[in-house]
């Protein structure tokens, strides 16, 4: 979709050598499927022996791809940069996350969030390559929080008048990342409840027993380059000032 | 009625891959319904990966929302994570633009590409909650069109649709949108009273189709049975009824549907737009047809059959859908689509001109799905693809020259060599070829050579790379109708079996050679649906309610299926399946037509069991098949100079004659050139041979 994409925008796109040769796209983090997001970064290498490489109109950018994208995906930002030494997903350290839990009241889930960021470790078990790993999530849950009395967005599908609570939560990165639906396994392993799968629930978000988080929506709202205790996102948003990390020679060049 | 789509979304977290569901793709149209307009819901009866790039489909999508009367919107078949909890949500089958219900729609049209998908089709008439059975239907409910090749025999599935397209459907469709909207504006007069009238109005609307040519509505024609011939393998002292004739009930419809063929392909530039997905699917790149029919006259081939007359697209208009497209969609990948892609005259000049299109900065690919075995188109495929290097694949079908002349397919093992050669030589390190095996007069010599070919071909390729590999895939013959070789039995699951396994032994010694087969109950199985009369539409209900969807997919396919439904409604592989047919038999798609004299295929069975060779006949005189001549129409094609390498590129001249007369249509605006003509602007000497 996105080489499409850019194909289409007429861009000057490096391409790699060999076989099969493909545009130079480097993705970062992969957003777990059914997750939204706010925050998703891809690094575009373009040719810099094309004549229309050094006047690509940046700012432009942005509205120029949305145009081209499917409906519901929209670029926000766009900037040259150095090349980088690691690829982009190895440099976010974290990422964070709006989350809407469904099955379980605000104070159950509040004690919930407390006893897992109290506890030492959380274990969890995940599938990783056929096998089963057995895990603790504690050290990458940076923050933990329930909402304010948010109302979610969207829509409503929950019976009972029992809506969607909101969690906001920073989650590492490294060594593996941490998917909200791991997470919310976690709150459930933290209190006592079994360390493995299940906990998606049915269509419309009942919990598999009383007082069970489920996970009902998940977005990514940021992710995070953490360096010397500064944090920072990968990409200013349209909008904000630029700042200096725009070079004069910026545009990235094909080997 | 309402959108259904924040119900589907609410499903979405649990199914694999939600985005089959959601439609968005770039060229999806969002037609506004309304009371003048004829909602068409194009389905098609596979998982959307598989029926998204079909381009027939897409082809009328286009048409139909083009037309001021007519919005058409599309569905594919729910994965059976989506259908258990669709149904578990009491959710129907919904388009993929609006996420309307299906029951929105005047019109559910369905192409038929394959028999196995047939369960399937059921399955979403089902889920469409539309009665199963066509005797049931009212006014009410939408209509339920099928087109595609298996259209013709459309018998199987009688009971379950009403109306079938034949051949070509770009016209049809418009026709029978006018009928329909005719009808939605001033319902039939009929006698009052309740669901009478609903009943009646649905006849007429069936009868005035049925009136239509090409259109096939089976309630308008009536199947008579009678005793036969007790078979010789059948179970003792059950007297075996036969299809006596099928014949029509009113005074207004034919006794024969012809197929419709549209004359010139220049004047059907789609699709304009084409689909491209949001998610990976087959074939994901720019399609652009290059011609329709076939003239090699391949025995077996049911497509090249019934697509006849040859009508190819004129250059010019290849090569501006193929620029346009590239722009438009931001493909790097153009497929040149037909049955014999290399056959299209002047191939080679559209092709050149495709890669040194500027605007495409040299990254565009260009790929000939259909290869001929002819070195010199070889070396065609090396400057295309000198992007990228996909497999080559080359299609024998045969192992020995004598099954190649039994089956038409007038390849000499020279020819295959040299091809295979030229593509070693280039580089290629990977080549595939295909082949039937289970094909009339077939011995085991002819199965073994299938061996001796792919071995010398490793060996030819080990003359430029230590790791080459020969791909061998073999599939088991299914006769089809309309073809030459309907008459044929088929062979059994345990002959299929016990020769794949010849194979297996012969090929195993030989590092660099794979051999891989189609599983021979997936054969048969396809083989009792494909020539199958209306007393088959009991069976294929019984495995359909039994749970047998997505039968092309081997993790759901199940024989036992078919054969206890077989067993149930008195019927046996024996006789659907193995059984020879004799001349004299009524078939069941007899009173439909491709076009093709059922003369010409009863001699052309017996030239094939005399293993004699039929040459081209787009270049070379007619064999009076009835196809051009039938429909007044001649081959088309887009320039008058022949592709290089004679007839089907061998270099043989098997022709007694090389000059043909050629003039230059008046009549048509896109410069498309008919063969064959009467001789009114002088000849044209074309090709090789004795003038």
């Amino acid at each position: 979709m996105w080489e499409r994409a850019l194909r289409r925008a007429g861009l000057p796109l490096a391409y790699t050598e060999g076989f099969s040769p493909r545009p130079q796209l480097s993705f970062g983090l992969a957003l777990p499927t059914g997750c939204e997001s706010l925050a998703e970064y891809l690094d575009v290498v373009l040719d810099r022996h094309r004549p229309e490489t050094a006047g690509i109109e940046v700012e432009a950018l942005p509205g120029r791809l949305s145009d081209l994208l499917p409906a519901g995906i929209e670029v926000e930002a766009a900037a040259p940069i150095e090349r980088r030494a690691g690829s982009l997903q190895q440099e976010v350290t974290s990422c964070s996350w709006s989350m809407d839990i469904a099955g379980i009241s605000r104070d159950e889930l509040e004690a919930q969030v407390r006893t897992l960021l109290a506890a030492p470790v959380v274990p969890i078990v995940r599938e990783r390559k056929g096998r089963e790993e057995h895990d603790d999530l504690r050290p990458s849950v940076l923050a933990l929080a329930v909402e304010g009395h948010r109302v979610p967005a969207g829509r409503n599908t929950m019976a009972e008048g029992r809506r969607p609570i909101g969690v906001v939560a920073e989650l590492a990165t490294r060594p593996r990342g941490v998917r909200p639906i791991e997470l919310v396994r976690g709150l459930v392993a933290a209190s006592g409840g079994p360390a493995g799968d299940g906990s998606l629930g049915d269509a419309h978000g009942r919990g598999t027993a009383a007082g069970t988080p489920v996970l009902d929506r998940a977005r990514r709202t940021q992710q995070w380059i953490e360096r010397e205790g500064i944090r920072e996102e990968p990409l200013r948003r349209r909008g904000e000032p630029t700042g200096t990390h725009r070079a004069a020679h910026a545009l990235e060049r094909a080997s | 009625m309402e959108s259904l789509w924040p119900r589907v979304e609410a499903l979405l977290s649990q199914v694999t891959k939600p985005a089959r569901y959601i439609g968005g793709e770039l060229g999806a149209q969002m037609p506004e319904h309304g009371p003048g307009s004829v909602a068409w819901l194009l389905v098609y009866p596979d998982t959307y990966e598989i029926g998204l790039p079909n381009q027939g489909l897409q082809i009328l999508y286009e048409i139909l929302n083009e037309r001021g009367d007519a919005v058409a919107e599309r569905a594919y078949a729910p994965w059976v994570d989506m259908e258990a909890a669709m149904r578990a949500a009491g959710l129907p089958l919904f388009s993929l633009e609006s996420h309307l219900p299906a029951r929105a729609f005047d019109v559910l049209a369905f192409n038929l590409s394959a028999e196995l998908v047939y369960t399937n089709v059921l399955n979403l008439i089902d889920l469409s909650e539309v009665p199963l059975h066509g005797a049931d239907r009212t006014a009410d409910d939408p209509i339920v069109v099928a087109g595609g090749h298996c259209a013709f025999n459309p018998e199987p599935l009688a009971d379950f649709v009403d109306c079938f397209v034949l051949g070509d459907g770009e016209e049809a469709i418009g026709e029978i949108n006018e009928v329909l909207a005719a009808s939605k504006a001033a319902p039939a007069a009929g006698p009052a009273g309740g669901t009478d009238r609903a009943a009646d109005i649905r006849q007429a609307r069936l009868r005035a189709l049925a009136r239509l040519p090409g259109v096939y509505v089976p309630g308008c024609y009536a199947a008579d049975y009678g005793p036969g011939p007790a078979p010789a393998r059948a179970a003792p002292g059950r007297a075996q009824q036969r299809l006596v004739a099928t014949t029509p009930r009113y005074a207004e419809v034919p006794a024969r549907v012809e197929k419709r063929t549209i004359a010139d392909l220049g004047r059907w530039p789609y699709p304009k737009q084409q689909l491209v997905p949001l998610i990976e699917v087959v074939h994901d790149r720019l399609n652009v047809e290059l011609f329709r029919g076939c003239t090699r006259g391949c025995r077996f081939c049911q497509a090249g059959m019934v697509t006849r007359p040859v009508r190819e697209r004129p250059g010019d208009q290849v090569r501006t859908m193929v620029g346009d497209g590239l722009a438009r969609t931001g493909y790097d990948e153009v497929a040149l689509t037909s049955l014999s892609s290399a056959d299209y005259s002047g191939i080679e000049e559209t092709v050149t001109s495709i890669i040194e299109d500027p605007s495409c900065s040299g990254q565009v690919s260009v790929s000939l799905p259909s290869l001929r075995v002819d070195a010199f188109t070889v070396g065609t495929a090396a400057q295309i693809q000198r992007v990228r290097r996909t497999g080559l694949t080359f299609a024998p079908e045969a192992g020995t020259w004598r099954m190649r002349q039994v089956i038409n397919k007038l390849i000499r093992e020279e020819d295959l060599y040299a091809a295979v050669d030229a593509a070693f030589s280039q580089g290629w390190k990977r080549v595939k070829l295909y082949f039937l095996i289970g094909l009339p007069t077939e011995t085991d010599e002819d199965t073994l050579g299938i061996v001796e070919l792919a071995k010398q071909c490793v060996a030819i390729g080990r003359r430029y790379h230590k790791g080459v590999t020969v791909t061998a895939s073999v599939g088991g013959f299914v006769p089809k109708v309309q073809t030459p070789f309907q008459w044929f039995g088929q062979n059994t699951i345990e002959e299929l079996t016990r020769k794949i396994h010849l194979l297996r032994d012969a090929a195993r010694p030989v590092r660099g050679l794979t051999v891989r087969w189609h599983d021979p109950k997936a054969t048969a199985a396809e083989g009792i649906v494909s020539r199958g009369d209306r007393r088959m539409g009991g069976v294929i209900e019984q495995v359909w309610r039994r749970g047998g969807t997505f039968q092309e997919w081997t993790e759901h396919f199940d024989l036992r299926l078919w054969t206890e439904a077989l067993a149930d409604h008195g019927m046996s592989l024996e006789d659907a399946v193995y059984r020879h047919r004799s001349e004299d038999e009524a078939l069941p798609w007899d009173h439909l037509s491709a076009g093709l004299h059922r003369d010409f295929l009863w001699q052309d069975w017996l030239d094939a069991l005399a293993e004699h060779g039929l040459a081209d006949c787009r270049w070379t005189p007619c064999y009076d098949c009835g196809a051009c001549t039938g429909f007044g129409i001649e081959h088309v094609v887009a320039s008058a100079v022949p592709p290089a390498g004679g007839s089907q590129g061998t270099g043989q001249d098997l022709s007694s004659g090389g000059r043909v007369p050629v003039r230059f249509l008046t009549t048509a605006p896109s410069g498309a050139v008919p063969a064959h003509g009467p001789d009114r602007r002088g000849e044209v000497g074309v090709g090789g041979g004795k003038g």
